[in-house]
């Protein structure tokens, strides 16, 4: 068992683990953030995409103890629980971006990605190629595209939210 | 996945001897080849060298003649050099096709090239830039370094610390992607240098990347696309699976080969195809 220690959602925390704890084990089933989904297990489908030190990365294909000290950011931890959702979230709403909902989280978490490091005024066809991560087998991907669009200019507008988030993004 | 323990050297040195005591050991660069075959049980390490706190490893420097990359280096960060893309810009085009963008985040060039997947993209923009493999004892061109699928001339103990690519006069990527996985059915980098023309495919041989000595000649003589009408590549050598057969394969290779000689005499760059 190893000792790992890292920052999620802002918040310090640890777990004595097995050297094969997978990232998204650590999150689910020692912290109980069951926000971040496993689908497919094999780093294609994107539905465990949290951000580690503000990058969009697959939780399924890295262990845990390689992000001792991290900031980790999930789902849960993109809005106060307390709060409006984060903007991304609430375009999802707005724009039926889902169906059965469990490619969601890890769609907002590469959706944040995506404004983070190409700006507020995306495309349909640069939000279509920087999915290619993220399957969804419900949507047809129309609304979540839609979705994206209008998340990322909402982003624009109220920046300051989820910005522990983009503080991260900027190391 | 079968249980092992795991270790974070600081120096290369440490990486090494790490490697040297521990028969069982495999490296740990970004994951994305590793983690998967693990937990597949195809791979079984009993110990995990992380060279993520490795100092000196990582980063891109471009000089006059040569661009000399870091085994560490992420895909991302080759993807988004601006230099790079200045100095060469069909290499900076390779990782901006390999996976998505989390994978990006992850993916290192080392972790490419060691792993030498016969569809890889890397391989095939080594062996057409005639880049040196220069690892923890040596430095192997990689004409020596690829040695069929899966296999490369690394040591147990040898570790790749850089790469460095010299500066072509053109070069082009192009890949014909798997529509489902991404990965190159088939992908061919061409490069022209002063001394030579080079042309390297990946994603097509039995024995994974490999270069086309009669395109390579037919294209020394005029660099054009025209160059090559009239002549075939043995499918002899060729993958055959459920995507294409070894002669779909084969006419690929020559398709493709013309669409790079075009985008390296435009000077377009790989990342339309990203």
């Amino acid at each position: 068992m190893v000792a790992v220690s890292m920052t999620v959602n802002g918040k310090a925390v640890s777990a004595d683990v097995d050297p094969r704890t997978l990232l998204v084990q650590y999150l689910r089933e020692h912290l109980r953030l069951t926000g971040t989904h496993i689908g497919c297990d094999t780093s294609q489908c994107g539905a465990c995409v949290v951000h580690i030190n503000g990058k969009a990365t697959k939780s399924c294909t890295n262990f845990a103890w390689q992000w001792e000290g991290a900031q980790v950011t999930t789902i849960e931890g993109l809005a106060d629980p307390n709060g409006p959702l984060h903007p991304m979230q609430e375009a999802f709403r707005e724009n039926h971006g889902l169906q059965c909902g469990y490619c969601t989280p890890g769609m907002i978490m590469t959706a944040v990605d995506m404004v983070n490091r190409k700006g507020h005024d995306l495309d349909d066809k640069t939000i279509r190629h920087e999915l290619e991560g993220n399957i969804c087998r419900c949507t047809g991907y129309h609304n979540i595209v839609k979705a994206i669009a209008a998340g990322a200019k909402a982003m624009e507008s109220t920046s300051g939210q989820g910005s522990g988030d983009k503080l991260q993004a900027a190391e | 996945m079968y249980a092992f323990t795991f270790q974070r050297p600081t120096t290369v040195r440490q990486a090494v001897n790490l490697l040297a005591k521990n028969e069982d050991a495999k490296i740990l660069a970004g994951g994305h080849s590793l983690i998967p075959v693990m937990k597949q049980r195809l791979a079984g390490p009993t110990m995990l060298v992380d060279l993520s706190k490795v100092e000196g490893i990582r980063g891109i420097e471009v000089g006059p003649r040569s661009v000399t990359i870091g085994a560490m280096t992420l895909h991302s960060e080759v993807a988004n050099s601006a230099e790079l893309k200045q100095a060469l810009p069909a290499l900076a085009g390779v990782p901006a096709g390999i996976g998505d963008p989390a994978v990006r985040h992850r993916g290192t060039i080392g972790g490419s090239i060691a792993n030498n997947d016969p569809n890889a993209d890397y391989p095939a923009a080594c062996l057409g830039l005639g880049a040196t493999i220069i690892t923890s004892r040596r430095k192997i061109p990689a004409d020596e370094f690829f040695q069929g699928m899966f296999t490369t001339a690394l040591e147990p103990d040898e570790i790749i610390t850089k790469v460095q690519f010299p500066i072509p006069k053109k070069a082009a990527y192009e890949k014909f992607k798997h529509p489902a996985s991404g990965f190159a059915l088939v992908g061919v980098f061409v490069a022209r240098r002063s001394s030579e023309v080079r042309v390297a495919v990946t994603g097509a041989g039995s024995n994974g990347v490999f270069r086309v000595p009669e395109f390579e000649e037919a294209l020394a003589k005029r660099f054009h696309a025209k160059s090559l009408e009239g002549i075939a590549v043995s499918p002899d050598e060729m993958n055959t699976d459920i995507h294409a057969s070894a002669e779909y394969r084969a006419h690929l290779v020559a398709v493709m080969t013309k669409r790079a000689v075009n985008a390296a005499n435009a000077g377009i760059a790989m990342e339309k195809q990203g």
